[in-house]
């Protein structure tokens, strides 16, 4: 009885049904288990978590240098509804380089060239609040905070106009912040 | 004076016997079960008209809000349903699950206005906060995020009256252990509620290192604390909350079942070992929020976002099949013995507390449960990481799963407790339906929009022109299925509260029957007690659950290769 306290010995193994349910609950949790490790090795889509701590103006000065440097065009805001968004560099780092990427509010800075098929080592941090890279249309998410230099080793496989999205909450202009990358 | 079967009216202790159980009920539990109750849905009222407006908001069509009120309204919301009516309601099922089913008085009547007194202080001073506008920060308030201090003060007043409370209840089980209040093993419901206990004062330990220093800083007193570590420690309160919420709810199931058809645990070792398994697990998955982080590495991800190995999801699956075996068996013992599903068809589908419990299992099992170990697993969160997937997954679990258990619980507590009846009957038979089909079209709509990529706690998608008419159907869906909610809830408040005022007094007579399906005749009870093998549609539609898993599990690893390789 689930109401009353038990008086009569109640322990005992599982039997029957039981037995065999729990034998595939416990299968499952094993496959599911091994799947995370598998992929890590074997797959190619992983949030490894690479960091270094990074203060605000040391990231700010390492994007402006990689800005000066890499710097192959200018994005205007061809939408009228985000008044937000505002001129953009394009920065296009080397094959296999570094690229920074700075989350504030409410933008995202600069806008990336990237080339199809190439790997970058993509820097991500904050100015002030936390901040989420949500990559559309493909829909890939990553945290970005204050005072972590977030490393992503991405390889781009299509080509296409790509917008980055905040999806962390960071106040009134949140929904409007964006960015851009271009792959070719 | 006492009979040993009544230690409850010891001289001295206030107390009654249930015209409906026979049970003996602590007068002074029953006062703090009421105040704890009627708070808690006092909130769950405010924290729902905060959903509709919500709803109303992301349906992007209707748009309603304005962008600084939609994300103080949706402060409000997180803090009023999954801190304050939770909160609230499980200190009342505490209260019940030490004295009732163990004939046990409340330890303390002091103890209990104490915890009353700074909850309710510290929920009103946190609601008034951000309603004042000064705590837009989300029910996480993520640094570097700043709110005013009394947000963080209310929220560690909060916790603290709910530790006092939980005290009590620790208190109240060793007094009646002491005193042999009863004798043998504490009934499940009752190990339920202290493996939900036990799990509470970890998480609210969690809340009070991560919100005293929050406090302090916001108060200039202190430097601010690292927004990693906060991260870390805040989801220490944050997700291990929801697991507390898990473990009440599985002790309801297991109450109301047992109320409603004479169902027990068909195995109490295997359930009480799978409440222990929460307690020793759950607390690794505050990772689930981490997973895409940096500062934490993939071992560190794989290894506690799976609870080592996927223990506590080993537990909710092996109550997925307790409760449900155990209704089984209680109805074929009943003599409804047709086939795999005859019984299913025989159960009291008009019983509200029956419904409220069958589509909570439901619920929480298939939608929530499979949602949430895919989203949480490790690689899979890159797709799904603070998309609207995320509340699609979390609306089904604590508020389909959750709520509506507790909704369920309350079409016996309010008669039971309050010793009145239900008004509209006839409506309370459809409330849980009407609350259970709204919150799963809404988490379908979340989820679909969320896998196209929409994303949470955001106030307009069309800023960037990204989202095509698909996402702004599922948010349609949402919207609908949000109305749909809430008037479910809004039933359920007004129907609870017409009671309290209208409700037929019951006075030494049993609480109208909501419905039981009877004994058929040349039944036996207890005859399957050692028949293993009776259960057969319970491993049916275990083995339907566990398929339905695999097909949603490995889809998403299939859309994960889609993207982007990245490491």
């Amino acid at each position: 009885m689930s109401l009353r306290p038990l008086t009569t010995p109640w322990f005992h193994g599982p039997a029957g049904h039981e037995k065999i349910w729990l034998g595939c609950a416990i299968l499952w949790c094993f496959v599911m288990s091994l799947m995370m490790p598998y992929w890590h090795f074997r797959g190619k889509q992983n949030s490894s978590g690479e960091t270094y701590t990074v203060t605000p103006a040391a990231f700010m000065a390492r994007t402006e240098q990689f800005v000066a440097a890499n710097t192959v065009g200018t994005y205007k805001n061809p939408n009228p509804a985000n008044a937000l968004m505002q001129e953009l560099p394009i920065v296009e780092p080397p094959a296999g380089g570094d690229a920074y990427l700075i989350g504030r509010m409410w933008s995202w800075y600069p806008a990336l060239r990237l080339r199809q098929g190439e790997t970058y080592r993509l820097h991500m941090s904050s100015l002030d609040l936390q901040h989420g890279f949500s990559l559309q249309p493909l829909n890939m998410n990553f945290q970005v905070l204050p005072g972590y230099d977030h490393v992503l080793t991405i390889t781009p496989t299509s080509k296409g106009e790509f917008t980055i999205v905040c999806n962390e909450f960071c106040g009134a202009g949140h929904h409007a912040m964006s960015g851009k990358i271009f792959v070719e | 004076m006492a009979s040993s079967s009544h230690n409850l009216l010891a001289p001295g202790t206030p107390g009654r016997t249930c015209g409906t159980t026979g049970l003996g009920v602590c007068l002074d539990a029953q006062r703090f079960i009421k105040l704890n109750a009627v708070s808690g849905i006092v909130f769950l009222l405010l924290g729902g008209i905060a959903a509709l407006l919500l709803a109303l908001t992301r349906w992007q069509t209707v748009h309603l809000l304005p962008v600084d009120w939609f994300y103080r309204i949706l402060t409000f919301h997180g803090i009023n349903m999954l801190i304050l009516w939770i909160l609230f309601f499980e200190v009342a099922i505490l209260y019940f699950a030490c004295t009732t089913p163990l004939n046990a008085r409340l330890y303390s009547r002091k103890v209990a206005w104490v915890s009353f007194g700074l909850m309710i202080v510290g929920a009103v001073m946190v609601d008034y906060i951000i309603l004042a506008g000064q705590a837009d920060v989300m029910m996480t308030s993520y640094l570097p995020l700043l709110a005013h201090p009394l947000f963080y003060l209310g929220i560690i007043l909060v916790a603290v009256g709910t530790l006092v409370g939980v005290f009590n209840f620790f208190a109240t089980l060793y007094v009646a252990k002491r005193d042999g209040a009863y004798t043998g093993s504490m009934p499940i419901v009752t190990f339920g509620a202290l493996a939900a206990a036990i799990i509470a004062v970890v998480t609210l330990l969690h809340g009070a290192v991560v919100m005293i220093p929050t406090f302090t800083y916001a108060m200039g007193w202190t430097a601010q604390p690292d927004p990693a570590w906060y991260r870390l420690i805040w989801w220490g309160l944050g997700h291990q909350s929801q697991q507390v919420n898990v473990c009440a709810m599985v002790a309801v199931w297991y109450l109301l079942s047992h109320i409603v058809v004479g169902a027990r645990p068909i195995n109490e070792a295997v359930c009480r070992t799978a409440f222990v398994l929460y307690i020793l697990f759950i607390n690794l998955a505050s990772a689930h929020h981490l997973l895409v982080d940096p500062g934490v590495g993939a071992t560190w991800k794989i290894w506690n976002t799976s609870y080592a190995m996927y223990l506590a999801v080993l537990a909710s699956m092996v109550h997925g099949f307790t409760v449900p075996a155990g209704v089984e068996i209680a109805m074929r013992e009943k003599g409804y013995t047709a086939g795999i599903f005859g019984w299913v068809t025989a159960l009291p589908w008009r019983n509200p507390a029956f419904s409220a419990t069958a589509l909570s299992v439901v619920i929480f099992g298939f939608l929530g449960g499979i949602t949430g170990v895919t989203l949480g697993t490790q690689q899979i969160n890159i797709i799904a990481h603070n998309t609207l997937r995320i509340p699609g997954h979390f609306h089904v679990t604590v508020v389909g799963g959750t709520s509506l258990a507790f909704m369920g619980l309350a079409y016996y507590v309010v008669p039971l407790i309050f010793q009145r009846d239900f008004i509209f009957r006839g409506v309370a038979r459809l409330q849980p339906w009407l609350f259970g089909i709204g919150i799963t079209l809404l988490s379908f709509g979340m989820s679909f929009a969320g896998s196209m990529g929409v994303s949470r706690r955001s106030w307009d998608i069309d800023a960037q022109g990204v989202y095509g008419p698909a996402a702004h159907l599922w948010l349609g869906v949402l919207g609908i299925g949000g109305i749909l909610a809430f008037l479910g809830l809004l039933t359920f408040v007004l129907l609870c509260v017409g009671t309290l005022l209208f409700g037929a007094k019951i006075e030494n007579r049993p609480m109208a029957d909501w419905g039981t399906p009877p004994a058929l005749a040349g039944s036996q009870p207890g005859s399957l007690a050692h028949d293993h093998y009776a259960t057969k549609g319970t491993i049916v539609l275990t083995l339907v659950f566990l398929a339905c898993f695999a097909v949603y599990y490995f889809a998403n690893w299939k859309a994960l290769a889609d993207v982007w390789p990245v490491r």
